[in-house]
């Protein structure tokens, strides 16, 4: 679909942005209407049920399969087929080696895709994939990130960053710095795991593959998928009109979407369904790579910093790079004249790490937010004044001027509202009671980003009413929410006259929910297509008429530097004699320009701030590194936060907006509420017991006396 | 699919005779973990025999104070009982710090008891486990070790009993009422569960075939005065890093005259530190007392890398536990 690319004119006058409208979607979720990937009621043409699909994975981290003997799989009631590399399907592109499976019989880490079987029911394709004998041929392997593994600088990071900057001369800055700082600081394997696994339900016609998935972009995966099918991109579809969270695991096409494709195209005109297992989604699906930052700080006596540097080391997978960019936020966070950051790869025999919510901010932002603790205190300055004394006028990266950085107001307003002003200096000096007590503080930081291409289409309809398409995606979030109040402002209606049809790649080019980018850049498109309606048909046109126009970027992005930016603030009370650590109050402020509905944007910045917590008390995959495998993959040994880990807990926002960015005057906060947050954690455990931990998670025996 | 008979017991004589019978026979209480193992393939019985709905869910007051507790009490039923709570707080306290409340509503008190370790090796087929695949090796030693034992491992297992039930039955002195082909016998809770030696797949003394049919509760000083304490690696639903079921008893001029201490996540079995008991009977109770009498317990311990915050943590929180005791807090 070619349409004109129309950049839009800010919103002049809004009545529904900024009101709590209810989720359009809420009654079906929780009444359990709402349709699932693999609940949809797919039949085949002539009425045929569903086959259920289910993964035989490797039990060696690097090898062969030398042989996959599917007999007892076979003579199983209900299994009606095993796929493995010798019978697959062939594809057209092999290139992308994490999706190209079964194609030939590498085994290039622990868990990878080496059969499907296709059965009648879920239960016997189980049964029929425990039954599948699959001779493995062992090679050597390495799958533990080492402070020795070998490492790489990869051609560009996460985001299309550079991979390394340097201004000045960081390192004789840090050699005449009198107050420094100069540790490492770690996270772990993290898991997405969002609460409905990857799922989906293929259709093969012979002519257009149907794929019912649970994704964060029907384009983008119709994109990646057609042409290694050997496909038009006309001939899949992709639909995922509700999607039970993501976190970025399913931003991008994994290993399992292309096997349920695969799968249905053995059996044309017969709809196959897979949901990966709890279990699988730990190898499967991507994950947050182990980070280890090394970060070194030189500043005056007065706290002013003169030299930066973060060196990141992360982990990628030898079947595809991904290099997270865990240095990028060092680059716009503080002034400093002498600044450097790198970042090298581990390639192992270990899956493909991907997105995970926030990708570089939380883990990089972890460690310098934790380092600039240290740094207050070793000048012996208030750590929020610390931050306020190293506001850079200009981005620090690009010389561009500021869009809107409000950091030094969230901390402000955070620290008047947490009570800042009380805390004690010195570390070790509450206890109440069993627990010591402390407080900590961090900043947090998440570039605006705008992603082109998107396309809008407005259709008059009777009565007043709209039809406004895009292939946008709620995963959660309130999109679905968002998008119809933006339509109902940039239309002049009420939203109740909206009909917005989003979440189906036949739809008008809707680019991925993910780097906090769909509102900013799918309401950019449907405000650019809702201002090109008027133009083309007035404010009183015929029933039928439509516009569909593509966004042109509105975002100042060459001439500011666009960014969001936050402060967390955090109580933590560690146990006096067994180092078990609980938070009892946690606050963010942010400024994330205008809000459109703070309903569902209260929503994100908890959820942010949850899974910040939950990272800085208890996530940590454990990588076996005798076999490569995650040992840890269920949610009974992958702790995340329970509730009884969330008490007292709340995010705020300036009053905003933000017309560089948007004409709506928003920009993305599906991810800023992760970042810093682990940082204010441990700074809080830091003040509270004077024991310094810079390895995520924060467990008791850290704190142990 | 994977294809087994499900009987549903009318009695628990029968229901004893026909797993006795068969060796690939199970009782199934509320499920709460044989569920899970059926899925994760873990284990594969051709029948279950349904004991749930026999009728021992009732708790009853016997004539020299004690407690009998059916086997089919609930959790939820048995930590909200007003007589559990008066006089064996421990157990009381002990259940509400595990699990959810969704579990604790379906799982039985026999079934906490025969529950088994959650050890990731253990779960998961695809790796060796002396315990799940005798002789196949331990996956643990070696491996993931952050919930591994410290006391009475052996090398072929090196994992704990995730049950906080059993720890503070193990500190009021409960017996298990068992009921056998031959009829019934009465098993002190230091005897019900064992250590892994060279038989890590048995969990417990029992044979196949025997059924618990209740938990006693003698009525005892230490029992009256008693409480639970669980570290963990989240505030609620997660196993114990350690654990400490204790009952104190002070004689009138303050010293101990009775105490129980057991400890959880230390070991294969509720561990009872009897030499920490020994150490501090007659004594004062002060944090400096029972830390040394936890030591004492403690020599014996061996851990590494992964376990050595073991040994601290349960030290502590024993010191903690009894002192709290001493002082008459009631958490």
């Amino acid at each position: 679909m070619t349409a004109d690319q129309v950049t839009p004119e800010p919103l002049r006058s809004t009545s529904s942005i900024g009101t709590s409208l209810l989720r359009r979607d809420g009654v079906e979720k929780v009444t359990g209407d709402a349709t699932y990937a693999v609940e949809h009621p797919v039949t085949g043409p002539a009425g045929e049920p569903p086959l259920h699909a289910w993964l035989v994975t490797s039990t060696v981290a690097r090898g062969r399969v030398v042989a996959v003997d599917a007999t007892a799989a076979l003579a199983h009631a209900g299994v009606v087929s095993v796929v493995d590399h010798t019978s697959a399907p062939r594809l057209a592109d092999t290139s992308d080696r994490e999706l190209a499976i079964l194609q030939d019989d590498a085994i290039a880490f622990r868990g990878q895709i080496v059969a499907i079987v296709l059965a009648e029911t879920s239960e016997s394709a189980r049964e029929g994939a425990a039954l599948v004998h699959v001779e493995q041929e062992a090679e050597p392997h390495a799958a533990a990130f080492q402070e020795d593994s070998p490492t790489y600088a990869p051609e560009s990071v996460n985001g299309g960053s550079e991979t390394d900057t340097l201004d000045g001369d960081p390192d004789e800055a840090l050699a005449r710095a009198l107050v420094t700082v100069d540790a490492t600081y770690t996270t772990p394997h993290e898991h997405n795991n969002p609460m409905e696994p990857h799922a989906a339900t293929a259709l093969w016609d012979g002519e257009r593959l149907t794929l019912h998935d649970s994704t964060q972009g029907p384009r983008p995966v119709r994109g990646t998928l057609a042409p290694m099918l050997g496909l038009a991109e006309e001939q899949v579809r992709v639909l995922a009109p509700y999607v039970g969270g993501g976190f970025g695991s399913k931003g991008l096409p994994h290993a399992p979407e292309m096997a349920v494709a695969l799968a249905a195209m053995t059996v044309p005109g017969q709809p196959v369904r897979l949901a990966v297992t709890r279990q699988q989604m730990f190898a499967l699906t991507g994950y947050r790579t182990p980070t280890r930052s090394h970060v070194r700080l030189g500043a005056h006596p007065d706290g002013r910093l003169e030299a930066l540097r973060h060196d990141a080391v992360t982990q990628s997978s030898r079947v595809k790079e991904f290099a997270e960019q865990a240095a990028v936020p060092a680059r716009v966070m503080y002034a400093a004249p002498h600044r450097a950051t790198t970042h090298r790869v581990a390639e192992l025999d270990v899956p493909v790490p991907s997105w995970m919510r926030a990708p570089g901010e939380m883990p990089g932002m972890y460690a310098q937010e934790v380092a600039v603790d240290e740094l207050a205190l070793h000048a012996g300055l208030d750590p929020v004044a610390l931050r306020v004394r190293n506001e850079p006028d200009v981005d620090p990266d690009t010389g561009n001027p500021w869009g809107n950085r409000r950091l030094v107001e969230c901390l402000r307003r955070g620290a008047e509202r947490f009570g800042w002003a009380d805390r004690p200096t010195g570390a070790r000096a509450t206890v109440d009671g069993e627990w010591w007590v402390g407080t900590g503080v961090a900043a947090s930081t998440y570039p605006m980003l705008w992603m082109p291409g998107n396309i809008a289409r407005v259709r008059s309809l009777d009565g007043g009413r709209y039809a406004v398409a895009i292939a946008a995606t709620d995963i959660g979030t309130g999109a679905r929410t968002v998008l119809t109040q933006i339509a109902a402002d940039a239309l002049g209606c009420p939203p109740e006259a909206i009909d917005l049809d989003m979440a189906d790649s036949d739809l008008p080019f809707g680019s991925v929910a993910g780097g906090s980018s769909g509102t900013t850049s799918w309401g950019t498109a449907i405000v650019a297509a809702a201002q090109q309606f008027r133009a083309d048909h007035g404010e009183h046109p015929d029933p039928g008429v439509e516009t569909t126009a593509a966004s042109g970027q509105y975002a100042d992005m060459d001439g500011h530097a666009l960014h969001s930016f936050g402060a967390v603030f955090c109580e933590a009370r560690v146990h006096r004699y067994t180092g078990e650590v609980r938070v009892p109050r946690l606050l963010g402020v942010y400024s994330v320009g205008r809000v459109v509905n703070p309903r569902t944007a209260r929503s994100q910045l908890l959820g942010g701030l949850v899974m910040g917590l939950s990272a800085a008390l208890h996530e940590e995959g454990w990588r076996d590194p005798r076999t490569g495998h995650t040992v840890t993959q269920d949610l009974a040994t992958y702790h995340v936060a329970a509730h009884a880990d969330v008490r007292d807990i709340d995010a705020e926002w300036l009053d905003d907006i933000d017309e560089l960015s948007t004409p709506m005057g928003s920009r993305g906060i599906g991810e800023i509420g992760i970042v810093g947050t682990a940082a204010a954690v441990a700074n809080a455990t830091y003040h509270a017991t004077g024991v310094r931990v810079r390895d995520l998670p924060l467990t008791a025996d850290h704190f142990l006396e | 699919m994977k294809e087994l008979t499900y009987h549903r017991a009318d009695d628990a004589a029968s229901a004893v005779a026909l797993v006795a019978g068969d060796p690939d026979a199970r009782f199934l209480g509320g499920g709460t973990n044989l569920v899970d193992h059926l899925k994760l393939g873990v284990t594969s019985p051709t029948t279950l025999v349904d004991v749930s709905r026999l009728p021992l869910d009732e708790v009853t007051e016997l004539p020299d104070g004690g407690l009998r507790i059916g086997t089919n009490v609930r959790n939820s039923d048995l930590a909200a009982h007003r007589a559990v709570r008066r006089g064996w707080p421990v157990v009381a306290r002990a259940l509400l710090a595990g699990a959810s409340g969704q579990i604790r509503n379906q799982a039985t008190t026999g079934g906490n008891l025969l529950q088994r370790t959650r050890c990731v090796y253990f779960q998961d087929v695809t790796t060796p486990c002396n315990k799940r695949d005798p002789g196949t090796g331990c996956s643990a030693i070696g491996g993931y070790g952050r919930y591994n034992a410290v006391l009475g491992a052996s090398e072929a297992c090196v994992t704990t009993h995730p049950s906080d039930l059993a720890v503070a039955l193990a500190a009021v002195d409960a017996t298990v009422v068992v009921l056998g082909q031959d009829g019934e016998r009465r098993v002190p809770m230091s005897d019900f569960h064992r250590l892994p030696g060279d038989r890590p797949e048995q969990d417990t003394t029992l044979a196949h075939g025997e059924l618990v049919t209740a938990v006693e509760l003698p009525a005892t000083g230490t029992a009256r005065r008693s409480t639970y304490r669980k570290a963990r690696d989240r505030a609620s639903y997660a196993f114990a890093l350690v654990s400490v079921a204790a009952g104190l008893e002070l004689d009138d001029d303050g010293r101990v005259r009775d105490v129980r201490i057991a400890w959880g996540g230390v070991a294969h079995k509720p561990w009872r530190a009897e030499v920490a008991e020994a150490e501090l009977r007659g004594r004062f109770v002060s944090e400096e007392s029972v830390r040394a009498a936890a030591e004492a317990e403690l020599a014996a311990a061996v851990t590494d890398e992964q376990t050595a915050y073991k040994v601290p943590m349960v030290r502590n929180l024993t010191a903690l536990t009894l002192t709290g005791l001493a002082e008459g807090a009631t958490r």
